[in-house]
């Protein structure tokens, strides 16, 4: 039985140390191990986007990422999205154009809406689709959550 | 998932010796797309999995315009539609690195991945086919090469014995004049598997009036990827046109040999390889002539 491996990483800019097996998932890590509960778990093999964050600068499902994987890398999970201040734009769209119902979904589309507008402030609906396509939500029905990201543009530039 | 051993090579040596010591007990990492969702799931087990993320020669996009490309194994897609040189020339990779899974599997899973997983509906191995690509494996006894028509053996199996990798995949520099396309069909828009897939790849001449040459290749319609020489040929010294075409997608069409399933039936599947060979020799000819 393979033991504990001491895993540096950074998470939402913190220099972060944990330890874990090297068959835990990042999201296990994150949930289980750093009590980081955020992050949330659905389908557990990568179709659902909702444990999306942001893995070296891409997004990724923490599921299929092992924690030991996260050696020297930069993360950012939905807990760093917001600042002490408040809330980012991109939640407070969410927020008034009521984007979510269970939110169980939520923190893996701010993390990947947010990953989307750093780079394509000005992307289209479809774009916009296109970029959300993996990450699933059983509720809303997606309308409300593409004109929330179209809401988030605008206060982005504002 | 049950307890593994994980390690980090630096080194191609250091990663065959790794995937060596435990023989078909040890696993590669690249992206992790296919394995963690595999090992957790119980369709595949390993004491060991060799991350090959830190071996240099795994990780790189290299393109010269005499020899062409050469992916690293591990590289994930996204880095293929990020890279200049490969959206300028090989557009039709473009095409499979752009629509695999989601724009987060696309962050991790590789070309590479793609290949060594040998799954009948991979999305990235037709292109790859169509354009001649071929494999280059590493493992204790020494380096060799292996055509990526050649390299799946069936369903999750291929060509690599215990103890070998895939560390790259070379992609000749594209001719003059040429083109090529990807697509698939799925019921959705995004994030499914091929009901049916094909990649097509054309050589014109200057006029851009006649074929010199043509490759293509079939997904999710064999136990294995499949390479429809004979369709590809036989638009070989032809004028382009809507005949020679036909003849190509019945040639590709009767090379399908598809099960029903779930995803699709028989009779569905020969009639999109048909449609599908149309529609991509059709793209790859506008792109061939540049006009798109």
């Amino acid at each position: 039985m393979p033991g504990l491996v001491h895993v540096s990483t950074t998470i939402n800019g913190n220099p972060t140390d944990f330890l874990c097996e090297p068959r835990q998932s990042l999201l296990e890590v994150l949930r289980d191990v750093l009590g980081m509960t955020g992050t949330k778990e659905g389908c557990n093999d990568g179709n659902c986007g909702a444990c999306t964050v942001v893995f070296d600068g891409r997004i990724v499902t923490s599921c299929l990422v092992l924690g030991v994987e996260a050696q020297d890398k930069e993360i950012t999970t939905i807990e760093g999205v917001a600042t002490p201040e408040g809330l980012h734009p991109v939640q407070q769209a969410f927020l008034e154009n009521a984007a979510l119902q269970c939110g169980i979904c939520t923190p893996g589309f701010i993390v990947a809406t947010k990953a989307l507008l750093d780079r394509e402030p000005d992307a289209d609906e479809g774009r916009i689709r296109h970029w959300l396509a993996g990450n699933l939500c059983r509720c809303t029905g997606y309308d409300k959550i593409v004109r929330a990201v179209l809401d988030a543009e605008d206060k982005m530039k504002a | 998932m049950e307890a593994i051993e994980f390690t980090t090579p630096k080194t191609i040596d250091e990663a065959v010796q790794a995937m060596a010591s435990k023989g078909d007990r040890a696993r590669a990492l690249a992206g992790g797309t296919d394995l963690l969702v595999q090992l957790r799931g119980g369709r595949r087990s390993a004491d060991l999995v060799v991350d090959l993320k830190e071996v240099p020669e795994l990780n790189e996009i290299s393109y010269r315009p005499g020899s062409g490309l050469t992916i690293g194994a591990a590289t994930p897609c996204y880095r293929l539609y990020a890279n200049a040189d490969v959206a300028a020339n090989y557009p039709g990779l473009v095409d499979s690195a752009s629509l695999i899974g989601s724009i987060q599997i696309q962050g991790r899973a590789s070309f590479g991945g793609n290949l060594c997983n040998s799954a009948p509906s991979a999305d990235a191995i037709p292109p790859m086919i169509a354009l001649g690509a071929v494999a280059n494996i590493v493992g204790p006894s020494g380096s060799r090469q292996v055509p990526v028509e050649d390299f799946c053996t069936g369903p999750g199996r291929n060509v690599l014995e215990p103890g070998e990798l895939l560390v790259s995949i070379n992609i000749p520099a594209p001719a003059a004049n040429s083109g090529a396309n990807y697509l698939r069909f799925i019921p959705r828009n995004e994030m499914d598997i091929a009901v049916a897939g094909v990649g097509s790849a054309v050589v014109l001449d200057a006029s851009g009036q006649n074929f010199v040459s043509a490759r293509i290749a079939l997904a999710s319609v064999a136990p294995t990827p499949v390479f429809s020489k004979a369709a590809g040929d036989s638009l070989a010294g032809k004028a382009v046109s809507d005949e020679a075409i036909e003849e190509a997608a019945r040639l590709a069409m009767e090379d399908a040999k598809p099960i029903t399933d779930m995803r699709g039936t028989i009779r569905q599947r020969i009639h999109l390889v048909g449609v599908l060979t149309r529609r991509t020799l059709n793209n790859a000819i506008k792109r061939a002539r540049g006009e798109e």
